[in-house]
């Protein structure tokens, strides 16, 4: 009685980001492109390594992990949402499905866009650079976690939208400039010791160091902090749904 | 000795239901409503009076402020999947996913509750068939049209075998061909002993469908009981009586008002030995429109 709903759900979800492919595969592709071409290549080359690695090589872990992240967590809040305002929910509240099926069914389907195109973005880099991977399972794991938050954070922007709106807000606001200040781009050891501080604040550095490290074995911080971190949010977040799923936030009157 | 003890099975039982909305509105207002299993029952009413509110709280769709339901004997506050097992519900407005094609929509729902696919797949085809919506199946619910999408619904609703079946007006904007269609599936299904509770402001649906209605007003029963018995309260009967009087030779209209109880066959009878031919016979109002006003006073 969780199994068949749950595969119905995953389904259900996978089918609908596949079909409409052009909107949620390859602008990813195309955006983490431009960025290969432009900051690897063109900024790249006169650029000197960062912990003995090239610019470029630098790059790939943190431009993956940055399409992994907003693929997660939009296609959760924009299927969940589109959902709720053609009352199409309804389907599922009437059904015995089970509150914790209902989020592991669309957090999967979060995860599994995240790293489908967490893959592509990876397979392009190889156009430019053979980048190493030191450490396959914690790459693996970086990736599962990574897009499991964001996935399950989708999922409350989701509850909580109530128009079209609220759907991007959060994901322009604050998900875009934790991203770029999360070391996409640069190792936080290069910036002012100020602004390292500052930087430790955002939760998407660790993820980025740690999925990092799984490629050149090297980190700003302890992997097992980072490891902790993903788990207390996918905690937070799992139990922040159930809640809100329970009384039915917008949803039930 | 056993002690054998009769005990009428309920499909639903509300006590004391009230709903007051977030905005201050009193919806429901201390509701008692009992349908018995098997039973084709009317929930009627004017707009407002609180039906969709019943039915919400029923289908978990809305949160109840205070009283007691129960669904085939299982309590909503204790038990809501028990609940909500049992019920497939067509909801007045239209609330699929638009993008989606009708048969992933009806297979979907059967997968929250639990049927496999395979068999999903094959109960929709019988379903689909039936309604007339196979032909439509790869077409995205969008594309259909008003009544077309109305037995989406219903097909929606019937995927996972509910023993209640409950339809919020679902011959809205349904043409006369396709309602009596609809009204047939329907007796079909309660036939085979699936208990039907609707709500129509077609009363002569009522008339041809149910076999016991309740009547709500301000979020309360007012009326509850036999749709034949209460037809049967009504006192008088007009009926508008096209007749062929033969001495004359000519055609007239005439009115005639009989008590309720009074067959209007024994008035046909007394026309014809004074030599007056009744062509046409037409109830001047409608029965169950005059019941309803008349419950509504
Ligand atoms: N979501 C809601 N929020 C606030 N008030 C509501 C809500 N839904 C219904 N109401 C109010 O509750 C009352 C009962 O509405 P309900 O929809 O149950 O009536 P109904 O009998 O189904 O009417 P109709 O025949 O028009 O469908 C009305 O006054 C309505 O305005
Ligand atoms: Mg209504």
């Amino acid at each position: 009685m969780i199994w068949i709903p749950f595969t119905t759900l995953l389904r259900k979800e996978s089918t609908r980001f596949l079909r409409i492919w052009s909107q949620t595969l390859l602008p990813p592709v195309i955006n983490q492109s431009l960025y290969f071409i432009v900051f690897g290549s063109f900024i790249g080359s006169q650029v000197s390594d960062i912990n003995g690695v090239s610019y470029m090589a630098f790059l790939v872990p943190g431009l993956v992990m940055m399409s992994v992240i907003n693929s997660s967590f939009s296609n959760v809040v924009s299927s969940f949402f589109g959902n709720k305002f053609q009352r199409s929910i309804e389907e599922l509240m009437v059904s015995p499905t089970p509150n914790s099926v209902i989020i592991a069914g669309y957090a999967s389907g979060g995860v599994l866009r995240g790293i489908i195109v967490g893959t592509l973005v990876f397979m392009i880099s190889f156009a430019f650079v053979r980048p190493n991977v030191e450490h396959l399972l914690i790459v693996i794991l970086f990736v599962f976690l990574t897009a499991l938050v964001f996935a399950l954070g989708g999922l409350v922007n989701g509850i909580f939208a109530k128009k079209f709106d609220d759907v991007s807000i959060f994901s322009t606001f604050i998900l875009t400039p934790l991203t770029y200040f999360g070391g996409v781009f640069y190792s936080i050891r290069d910036l002012p010791i100020f602004w390292q501080n500052i930087s430790k604040a955002n939760p998407i550095l660790y993820m980025i160091d740690g999925f990092r490290y799984g490629f050149y074995g090297q980190s700003d911080f302890d992997i097992r902090l980072s490891i902790s971190l993903l788990i207390a949010f996918t905690i937070i977040l799992v139990a922040l749904n159930a809640h809100l799923l329970k009384k039915g936030l917008g949803m039930r009157s | 000795m056993k002690k054998i003890i009769m005990k009428r099975s309920l499909a639903i039982e509300i006590k004391g239901l009230r709903k007051t909305y977030a905005g201050g509105t009193k919806a429901l207002k201390g509701l008692n409503l009992s349908v018995e299993e098997g039973d084709f029952f009317a929930l009627l009413g004017s707009n407002g009076a609180g039906k969709t509110t019943t039915i919400g709280i029923l289908t978990s769709l809305v949160n109840k402020s205070a009283g007691k339901v129960h669904v085939f004997n299982y309590d909503l506050d204790k038990d809501i999947n028990a609940v909500k097992s049992q019920i497939g519900v067509v909801p007045q407005e239209f609330n699929f996913n638009v993008f989606e094609k009708v048969i992933d929509i009806i297979v979907c729902q059967a997968g929250y509750f639990g049927v496999p696919r395979k068999i999903a797949e094959k109960r929709a085809e019988e379903i689909l068939k039936a309604l007339d919506l196979w032909d439509k199946r790869n077409k995205v619910s969008r594309s259909l049209s008003g009544g077309m999408k109305r037995r989406l619904l219903i097909a929606r609703a019937l995927i996972h075998k509910p023993k209640l079946l409950i339809l919020d007006e679902p011959t809205a904007g349904v043409d006369v061909e396709l309602r009596y269609g609809m009204w047939k599936y329907l007796k079909e299904l309660n036939k085979e002993g699936m208990t039907i509770l609707l709500t129509t402001h077609y009363l002569e649906e009522v008339e041809q469908l149910c076999k016991n209605m309740a009547m709500i007003r301000e979020g309360k029963v007012i009326a509850q009981g036999s749709v034949q018995e209460l037809l049967k309260s009504l006192e008088k009967q007009s009926y508008v009586l096209e007749v062929y009087n033969n001495e004359k030779a000519q055609k007239q209209i005439m009115e005639v008002e009989i008590a309720a109880n009074e067959s209007i066959t024994a008035l046909i009878q007394k026309l014809s030995e004074k030599g007056i031919l009744v062509n046409d016979i037409q109830p001047k109002t409608n029965r169950m429109e005059q019941l309803f006003l008349k419950l509504l006073k």
